[in-house]
């Protein structure tokens, strides 16, 4: 086919600033006719602003999109949608209580002397959906089909609403399972014969291999590189996305190590069987007195699941866990506080930081917390308290009673690990501390949590930066597709550790 | 056929359990009172829930936008006192009649504005209405105003006899909520407008996703809503034939129960005008066994309706969790 040379789409030297943050920088992308083309990186690679740019959420501060050889201006997601460019977002955005049908035809619907006519509906909505292969009574309310169909309605809706020529999904297979994720899959081939161009975000390494033509990389806000699928290796697609070259990967033995001789015999925590379906498969896990353990693996792989289980704010069903030798049997996260468990969790604004609290507040509310609302702890202590962490952790703020929300990103997130650092916890679980905080304050948060386990502490870090996780921790726990895959001791290898994310291979 | 059965029992459960229960109550007065059983006690129901009926319908249109309308009441006040201040002023009937019903869709008009342009809460926008209306008609009469209107009074006391039932009879008014009934119905059912009111209270998000004019929709169900408001209050003042600011005291709240004994639910999105007369239906049968029972206070009606409203949303949440499962 002549036709599949044809670029649908092409955005060239594409800017886009936030405060504060750089999204988008000199970006290229291109999108060809009949082709579904991967587009992948890690969390704040920019790939949802490039998304959003080109289906007019958000317009670009420079840069050109040339849409079937015509340049134009995006305005809204109407206006995409007018030009024939359509999204599927993994939260399907449609009506649960209307039937199949009207989900696909709502606003497009066979009229018949004025009224709707529900017959040529329906028949209509099962003829599009047979075209994609799909064969469902399309009169039933679309809550009560899986999620892979509402997908399919979503993506039915696009093209004969819409009539899509550039499809985007976003994580479309993330809430599915093997089975629905192939029926997408041969969806999408059908779709790409038909001379649709589908753009398809997704974490799951795999699946790009799967059904991708052509794959674009994003790493902090810039363009990596458009390659073949064919001619990249999975390798090196990892290393692309996480930021390390090949060749710099084998002579990786870092700044570490000097602490590893204070971890203890003692048993922190151990999980056997701990699990949870649908979330993570189960695992076996050992921590002790003094030791780092990284938690490694890509977006997804189940890193932040695994930390939700072992402070009880999920439940497992399967396995137990102890700590301090003692089994745990209530999981909740007050519990774990009282057996000296602490998370800091990934998403700092939303679920660490009271913002409108000042420093000293904030420092103070784990231990609050941990002593029970009614016990009073004078000014003169919070104080004391406060100061001692602003010291301790660096933490660059004009007072105590500053508001968090005028610190910056790293800093805030000092201020959380005070809050934890105050309750005296054992054992510390940092779901990705350092995200979205400059280089600096990245490596003062890596050497705290060195010297945190050099007071005997143990922690867990999670960072989805494989530098980082192999310069802080004594032992590294793979994790790939929800599962545990491997451990790491010792010297070991970025190269060894990137086969075992990547896997397949 | 029995599959079709099936799913047709599971897709309109709730309508169908407010219809049965209707039935039921009916038929227990019946028993109780053999009076109940005349034909005319039946089309009372309709004779004395008519200004209820006609509001309850333009609240099940706002309920199913995932809103709340509590001004109903104040506006049934405020329309009754207006017009009988104005035709005691001399004005013609012809001419308050569409007056009012204009000031019913400006107001409603004005609460959905301000309901979607300033993402306002529509039970607090609403609220306002209510005072607004309560207050502005205390500001018109402090006390109740006759009508003495030639029209007004006609329409009061013509009765329309109605063949095969002896000699039971209705009046003009009471047709105007059965008509509207059906006029609504075919619009939710079979125009985009309808559906659009649907994929809005389902998610207002996903509607505006889907290219579908949410925010037009929504003004329209107000100012729709408003409209049957002031509809209401002006049969509502032919058949006590005067205006008065406490009339209808709370009858918002009796119209929001009827709306979701209907099977709509509060949440918006599911639900249909059909049912709301089947709850307005229920509501007017308790009322009238206990004036047939004569000794009862007539504070057991809204002990009644309430536990049957709880009853019903318990209902509610099992048919709709069990479809989610099935």
């Amino acid at each position: 086919m002549s036709e599949s040379n044809e670029n649908l789409i092409v955005m060239s030297g594409i800017y886009k600033s936030f405060p504060g943050v750089q999204a988008l920088e000199d970006v290229y992308f291109t999108l060809k006719a009949g082709e579904i083309h991967a587009l992948v990186g890690e969390n704040g690679a920019g790939k949802s602003t490039l998304i959003k740019v080109m289906t007019g959420v958000e317009k670009q501060d420079q840069g050109t999109i040339i849409l079937r050889g015509e340049e134009v201006t995006i305005k809204s997601p109407q206006h995409a949608q007018t030009m024939g460019i359509s999204t599927v977002y993994q939260e399907v955005n449609l009506c649960d209580y209307l039937t199949v049908a009207e989900n696909i035809l709502l606003g497009r619907e066979p009229h018949k002397f004025g009224r709707i006519d529900w017959k040529a509906t329906n028949i209509r909505a099962k003829q599009i959906l047979q075209e994609l292969n799909i064969d469902i009574d399309v009169t039933q309310p679309l809550g009560s089909y899986s999620t892979a169909i509402q997908q399919v309605t979503a993506i039915a809706r696009a093209l004969e609403v819409a009539s899509a020529k550039v499809l985007i999904l976003d994580e479309p297979t993330s809430s599915l399972d093997a089975h629905e994720t192939q029926q997408i899959f041969r969806v999408m081939e059908k779709l790409k014969q038909d001379g649709v161009g589908i753009i398809f975000i997704t974490h799951f390494i795999d699946q790009v291999y799967e059904v991708s033509d052509r794959i674009t990389i994003l790493r902090n806000g810039k363009l990596i590189g458009t390659f073949q699928t064919e001619t990249l290796p999975r390798l090196e697609l990892i290393a692309k996305m996480i930021g390390r070259i090949l060749s710099d990967l084998d002579d990786m033995t870092a700044t570490k190590l000097e602490t590893s001789k204070n971890i203890g015999e003692e048993t922190l925590l151990e999980a056997s069987d701990l699990g949870l379906t649908g979330s993570i498969e189960p695992f076996d896990l050992e921590m002790h007195a003094g030791e780092v353990v990284g938690l490694a693996g890509l977006l997804g792989s189940g890193r932040t699941e695994m930390a939700k289980l072992l402070f009880g704010i999920d439940q497992p069903d399967s396995g137990s866990m102890n700590i301090h030798g003692k089994l745990v049997e209530k999981y909740s996260p007050l519990d774990s506080i009282d057996r000296g468990v602490a998370l800091c969790p990934e998403d700092r604004k939303d679920e660490g930081i009271a913002e409108d609290l000042t420093v000293r507040e904030n420092i103070i509310l784990g231990l609050q917390a941990h002593m029970g609302w009614m016990k009073y702890l004078s000014l003169q202590k919070q104080y004391e308290l406060a100061d001692k962490y602003i010291k301790l952790l660096n933490i660059s703020t004009p007072s105590p009673d500053q508001p968090v929300k005028n610190l910056s990103g790293g800093n805030q997130q000092k201020v959380i690990l005070a809050r934890w650092l105050a309750t005296d916890p054992q054992l510390l679980i940092l779901d990705e501390p350092t995200r979205g905080i400059d280089v600096g304050a990245k490596a003062e948060i890596q050497k705290l949590v060195l010297s945190l386990a050099e007071e005997g502490k143990s922690c867990l870090f999670i960072s989805s930066e494989l530098e980082e996780v192999l310069r802080t921790s004594h032992r590294i726990v793979v994790l790939r597709d929800k599962k545990k895959i491997e451990e790491f001791t010792g010297e070991v290898g970025e190269r060894a550790i990137m086969h075992s994310i990547a896997g397949g291979e | 056929m029995v599959h079709r059965a099936k799913t047709f029992v599971v897709k309109n459960g709730p309508l169908l359990t407010t219809i049965v229960i209707f039935i039921l109550v009916y038929i227990i007065g019946g028993l109780l009172y053999p009076a109940m059983q005349k034909p005319q006690v039946f089309f009372n129901l309709f004779i004395n829930n008519a200004t209820l009926l006609i509001v309850s319908i333009g609240l099940t249109l706002v309920i199913l936008t995932k809103g709340i309308d509590l001004s109903v009441a104040g506006m049934i006040a405020l329309t009754s006192a207006a017009s009988a201040a104005l035709l005691q002023a001399g004005m013609s009937a012809w001419l308050v009649i569409p007056l009012m019903l204009l000031m019913g869709i400006v107001i409603g008009f004005v609460m959905g504005w301000i309901i979607h342009y300033f993402k306002v809460q529509p039970f607090i926008v609403t609220l306002m209405g209510l005072w607004f209306a309560r207050g502005m008609a205390y500001i018109i009469t402090l006390t109740s105003l006759t009508i003495n209107d030639g029209i007004y009074r006609s329409l009061a006391l013509t009765k329309i006899y109605l063949p095969f039932f002896g000699n039971a009879y209705i009046y003009p008014s009471t047709l105007i909520g059965p008509v509207l009934l059906i006029v609504v119905f075919l619009l939710a059912t079979l125009t985009r407008f309808g559906r659009t009111i649907y994929a809005i209270g389902n998610n207002e998000q996903s509607a505006i996703l889907m290219g579908l004019p949410a925010g037009r929709t929504k003004l329209i169900v107000y100012s729709f809503g408003g409209f049957c408001s002031a509809l209401g209050g002006i049969v509502f003042s032919i058949s006590l034939l005067s205006g008065y600011g406490g009339y209808a005291p709370g009858m918002e709240l009796d119209a929001i129960a009827s709306v979701v004994i209907g099977g709509t639910l509060l949440t918006g999105g599911i639900g249909n005008v059909i049912g709301t007369l089947f709850g307005v239906l229920i509501n007017g049968t308790i009322v009238t066994i206990l004036q047939f029972n004569g000794t009862l206070s007539s504070w057991w009606t809204r002990i009644a309706v309430g536990g049957l409203t709880l009853i019903f949303i318990g209902i509610q949440s099992l048919f709709y969790m069990r479809q989610k499962h099935s």
